[in-house]
């Protein structure tokens, strides 16, 4: 087992929480809340070690550019590759901005 | 409608996660979830053994109406770790059976409905995973005094052990033909008895003994479905309707070893001999 933390910088809180994926083998899990404006946190906690380079340089590609809304985001991680990584996290977003939708459904 | 068209036309239950199978069941709009997975309440137990914990512990805990009446649904993920059942997970389930009881003492009827997908015990948490097998058990048997409790096994994990044991506590079973059910796994038989007694890859072997269709016409379970989520929903109502059973198959036990005492075990098991003992019946 293997835990990682980030922090990067981001845009207005994001509207909502969000999950998606599952801890399958080559899955994983995003759950996404809002966090303070200006700054994304994120912890992964994954089952394959030293892969820490490879979890660096993505999240770097993901949040490194026009800044996402802000969230405190856990991942948790089955030995994904990097794309369905990527895609999970944009899922994630994704879901965040129906949540209002959503939480319709789970009030 | 060609097959092909049927089949994009068919909303499949498989197909769905726990979560947006306990959701298409409810009422719409109804479903309100116990410890979420932002709650942060997982096994602490597998991480120590390097295995990444589930925020939800792999089990979907939904409170809500079922046309128009107070329900649970209790839905567990096949599809992390095999749906097996741990200390957490195993306590949301049989913690929400519990109040649902308390509940129905108090006056709100409470129905509730378990979605099995588990290949039972979590071995990573061994004892704690059977105990908490015991307490589902246990408050399925308290429940079932006042409301249907109504297991759904869609597949394609099935339902084994422990928590088989628990689904044959259950007021009414509903299956697909992709649905397993039996108390142990075709690999454990194998290695137990061996590969002329039970070859656990002969997958048309075991589906002939342990499959949804084999168990419906063997009077195990209750309702033989379609992978269809509107049709599920249909007869999970039909069976609510019903209200609950003159006996519980768990109630009959004399019965049905009778009807296993009829079954020749000198030699190899055929699905045609196996309906047409368990077909007669089991009222002792």
């Amino acid at each position: 087992m293997e835990k990682r933390e980030y922090t990067f910088a981001a845009g207005l809180p994001a509207a909502g929480r969000a999950l998606a994926g599952v801890v399958g083998s080559g899955d994983l899990e995003v759950l996404l809340q809002p966090h303070v404006h200006g700054e994304t946190r994120i912890v992964v906690n994954t089952s394959v070690d030293g892969k820490g380079a490879v979890w660096d340089a993505l999240l770097a590609r993901v949040f490194g550019g026009e800044p996402l809304p802000a969230a405190s985001i856990v991942i948790n991680d089955c030995g994904a590759t990097p794309g369905v990584v990527r895609m999970r996290i944009e899922q994630a977003y994704e879901e965040q901005a129906y949540e209002e939708l959503a939480s319709g459904e789970q009030a | 409608m060609s097959t092909q068209e049927q089949l994009l036309e068919r909303d499949s239950f498989i197909e769905r996660s726990a979560r947006s199978r306990a959701r298409a069941l409810l009422d719409a709009g109804s479903m309100r979830e116990l410890l979420d997975p932002f709650c942060g309440v997982t096994s602490p137990w597998l991480p120590q053994q390097g295995v990444t914990a589930q925020a939800d512990d792999g089990v979907v805990v939904a409170k809500g109406l079922f046309d128009g009446q107070s329900a649970v649904v209790l839905a567990i993920e096949g599809a992390y770790q095999g749906g097996s059942m741990g200390e957490v997970g195993g306590a949301k389930i049989a913690g929400a059976l519990e109040l649902a009881a308390e509940d129905n003492r108090r006056g709100i009827a409470t129905r509730a409905v378990i979605l099995f997908e588990t290949g039972g015990v979590r071995l990573q948490e061994a004892n704690l995973g059977l105990a908490a097998i015991a307490d589902i058990q246990a408050a399925i048997v308290d429940l079932r005094r006042y409301q249907p409790v109504i297991g759904i096994t869609a597949g394609t994990v099935g339902c084994y052990g422990g928590m088989s044991i628990a689904a044959g506590l259950c007021s009414y079973l509903i299956v697909t033909r992709e649905a397993r059910l039996g108390l142990n796994g075709p690999a454990v038989i194998e290695q137990e008895a061996g590969l002329a007694e039970f070859n656990s890859r002969d997958k048309p072997f075991i589906w002939s003994l342990t499959g949804g269709e084999q168990r419906y016409h063997s009077g195990l379970v209750d309702a033989y479905v379609e992978d269809d989520t509107v049709q599920i929903r249909s007869t999970l109502a039909g069976l609510f309707q019903r209200g609950l059973p003159a006996r519980h198959r768990s109630s009959q036990a004399d019965g049905f070893l009778a009807r296993l005492a009829e079954v020749d075990a000198s030699v190899q098991a055929a699905p045609e001999t196996v309906r047409s003992i368990y077909s007669k019946g089991f009222s002792a």
